[in-house]
């Protein structure tokens, strides 16, 4: 690595040469604060917060921006330099609701914690303010522009990660603001309600659509029966809402915490995560065999599957008719949960907890009622971070509770449904099962390392009993888009397809814990926290979805056989094209 | 908040198909929005949704991009021009002798915004700074016609001549 001499605060370091002043103080232990700044997709130097001297320079420069040369000397922290990040803040107050005390990024707000450092309230400028009707048109997120400070980082997410661009900086000077284009509400755009949005906005401008409120109400209800079902990723990242490492696999606590919060039944969505895999490769062996539309495209992401509708139409016959785990979920538990248990299922409310917010969309989706209709498959559907304020608010001692497990009823799974979580793992589960579908024989090593890995698109091809598939595994929507694309014209051919709409998939999904920009721009959180879904998979005895117990138990029981008619009328669906109207 | 044209789209096959060509021939230049949206603007005369709709698939950008562009700049219109454009100058000397209130008087008027055009496309109105006649302060101008020295009792008597 070439490097090059620099001083920080007076101290001699060797850095890496090309890399920011912002990089290379990192790199040695001086963090310098940024609110605008994301790596790779928003390196605009707009907040000005990054501010630093550089010896000779004439003006405060931005670190986040600046590349370091021989013998720069920098200084991060003078009073000159404080002096501006504080008037900057100032400045950003005078334009932001600061309303703190109940706003539901308090205490991880990016704004707030830089005013806490340099001591600032929202007194010195008072003047004139822009106000903003709150967008809550879209089913999964609320935007609230008066507590927006225009870092442009939703944009980004958005344009560069997701390939949607749906929001953009409209307007100029004064009346700055984000938004769709020509003023549309969210919920009239063609946003696909990933939620990534939310995940790198620094303040309370982008939040969930809060529903706990819906889930105190049915835990309050005599007369209903309320199951819950955490989506696999879930186990990987709600610790990080109890300040434990990111990448602890909490799941015996958070099991522990969803009885405690009085739920009837906490079940796993890696139950029908199994269900899922079990009638994906029963759908994509019927299809190799039967000449069906190929490549067959994953459909368990509802963010990728509205992209699907609203922007590739065409490639709806080329999506798994599968229902996605989580209404796979809510379908069994409204029909043959119902049935063995004695309920009406009208009487039974299902709750989610999702690493989505496209989960909130998913659950109002046409079709999506098993057990007949205005029986919704799910009724309420939960982010993790409502799920962490949930617990937050029972008063429940996260750390300290002790691992307990699944209700047996719906909570028996795989490793293959564990690593759903994670880019590759609904194909890696779909080969373990759909090898043994085609060959008839038992797969001695059920890893398959090509379609792992955190890189946004991933090729392989596998000969499997005298066929030859080529599989391809895509995360965030812009690589998805790059796949079709390629597809499209013909300069590639797969025959399988997994689609997530987040990057990493569900493991950054939009309904995670937020990160501070400090954290999600020099640490690799998608890998950090699929490790621990990995490592669940590892120590699992039972690592195929067909060799599921219980699963096997339902098909005999219940469903007859996976793709059959009873099977397709409770775990399958059908897509619609949309218009894209803004 | 902007307020968009109650005119409805009228754009022909003809402007359509200038725009086309237009956008064809340089959709694959860097930083092509720009001049799409000049061009668009020269054809249509404004920037509805229609049209940047066209411009932002050309260009296979997202819609909220274009329309970024198009609300920063202000030589941009979202909305029609009118058969009859007033402008009001609100420069230094016509501001100080009331031009302001001309300006809101003839907004109250019109039933319009600055910026905007009537819904039977008769009359727009704009601001603009000094024309050079600071010496018939407050001025105003409708197409070709000037008026200057302006007074508030006036405005009904002129705009009935339209």
């Amino acid at each position: 690595m070439e490097t090059v001499q620099i001083k920080i605060n007076n101290v001699s370091y060797e850095v890496a040469a090309g890399s920011t002043i912002l990089e290379a103080a990192h790199s040695v232990g001086v963090e310098i604060p940024t609110l605008c700044y994301l790596k790779e997709i928003n390196e605009i130097g707009a907040c000005r917060i990054c501010v630093v001297e550089v010896k000779g320079a004439r003006s405060l420069v931005t670190a986040c921006v600046y590349p370091v040369s021989d013998g720069m000397e920098i200084v991060t922290n003078s009073e000159k330099v404080q002096a501006a990040r504080r008037t900057n803040l100032e400045l950003l107050l005078s334009t932001h609701d600061q309303d703190c005390l109940s706003c539901v990024r308090s205490t991880d707000c990016e704004l707030q914690k830089l005013c806490r450092d340099y001591g600032v309230d929202g007194k010195r400028f008072s003047g004139a303010r822009e106000t903003y009707a709150v967008d809550d048109s879209a089913p999964h997120m609320i935007r609230d522009n008066n507590k927006c400070i225009l870092c442009r980082r939703c944009v980004a997410a958005c344009r560069a990660n997701q390939a949607v661009g749906v929001i953009g900086a409209s307007e100029r000077g004064f009346s700055t603001h984000i938004g769709c284009a020509f003023e549309a509400k969210l919920g009239d755009s063609p946003c696909v309600s990933c939620g990534q949005c939310i995940t790198v906005c620094p303040t309370g401008a982008l939040t969930e659509k809060d529903d706990t409120a819906k889930v105190w109400a049915a835990l309050n209800d005599p007369e209903k029966h309320v199951v819950v079902q955490p989506a696999p990723s879930v186990r990987a990242t709600l610790g990080e809402c109890f300040g434990l490492p990111i990448g602890t696999n909490v799941e015996g606590k958070m099991v522990a915490a969803l009885r405690r919060l009085g739920f009837d039944g906490v079940f796993d969505t890696d139950t029908a995560a199994d269900f899922t895999i079990m009638e994906e490769a029963t759908e994509f062996v019927h299809r190799v065999k039967n000449g069906g539309a190929l490549p067959l495209i994953t459909s368990c992401s509802p963010g990728w599957v509205k992209f699907c509708e609203t922007y590739y139409p065409d490639m709806i016959p080329n999506l798994s008719s599968c229902k996605s785990p989580q209404q796979m979920f809510g379908a069994l538990t409204k029909t043959y949960y119902a049935e063995k248990m004695g309920l009406d299922p009208r009487n039974i409310v299902c709750v989610s907890v999702m690493p989505c917010t496209a989960k909130k969309f998913e659950i109002g989706r046409e079709d999506m009622s098993a057990a007949g209709e205005g029986i919704p498959d799910v009724d309420i559907s939960i982010t993790t971070r409502e799920l962490g304020r949930m617990i937050e608010r029972a008063g429940i001692r996260f750390a300290e509770l002790p691992d307990e497990e699944f209700d047996p009823a719906l909570g028996e799974s795989t490793g293959a449904a564990t690593i759903f979580g994670a880019t590759g793992g609904v194909m890696e589960a779909a080969l373990r099962t759909a090898v043994e579908l085609v060959t008839g024989e038992t797969l001695e090593k059920v890893e398959f390392h090509e379609v792992r890995g955190t890189q946004g698109i991933k090729e392989a091809s596998y000969d499997v009993g005298g066929l030859h598939l080529n599989v391809c595994v895509a995360s965030g929507l812009t690589n998805c888009d790059a796949v079709l694309k390629a597809v499209q014209s013909g300069e590639k051919h797969y025959d399988f397809i997994e689609f997530m709409a987040c990057p990493g998939g569900c493991v950054n999904g939009g309904g995670q814990p937020t990160q501070p920009a400090s954290v999600r721009n020099f640490t690799d959180l998608k890998a950090l926290r699929a490790a621990a879904l990995y490592g669940e998979d590892d120590a699992k005895a039972v690592r195929k979805s067909h060799e599921n117990p219980l699963l096997k138990k339902v098909y005999a029981e219940y469903l007859g056989e996976p793709g059959g008619e009873k099977a397709h009328h409770i775990l399958h669906t059908r897509y619609t094209a949309r218009e894209k109207l803004y | 908040m902007r307020r968009f044209s109650t005119v409805p789209f009228s754009g022909t096959k003809e402007q359509e198909a200038e725009l086309s060509a237009w956008l064809d021939a340089h959709k694959a230049m860097p930083g092509a929005a720009m001049p799409a949206l000049q061009k668009a603007q020269e054809i249509y005369g404004y920037l509805p949704i229609e049209v940047q709709r066209m411009v932002a698939d050309a260009l296979d950008k997202p819609l909220a991009e274009i329309y970024g562009i198009s609300t920063f700049y202000s030589q941009f219109s979202l909305c029609p021009k009118g058969e009859y454009k007033i402008s009001v100058c609100l420069g230094t000397a016509c501001y100080v002798k009331g031009s302001g209130k001309i300006y809101e008087s003839l907004q109250e008027k019109l039933g319009i915004s600055g910026g905007e055009c009537t819904a039977d496309g008769k009359f727009s109105l704009d601001a603009c700074r000094c024309i050079g006649a600071c010496g018939l302060a407050p001025v105003m101008t409708i197409n070709d016609d000037v008026y200057g020295r302006l007074t508030g009792d006036e405005l009904d008597d002129i705009l009935a001549k339209y």
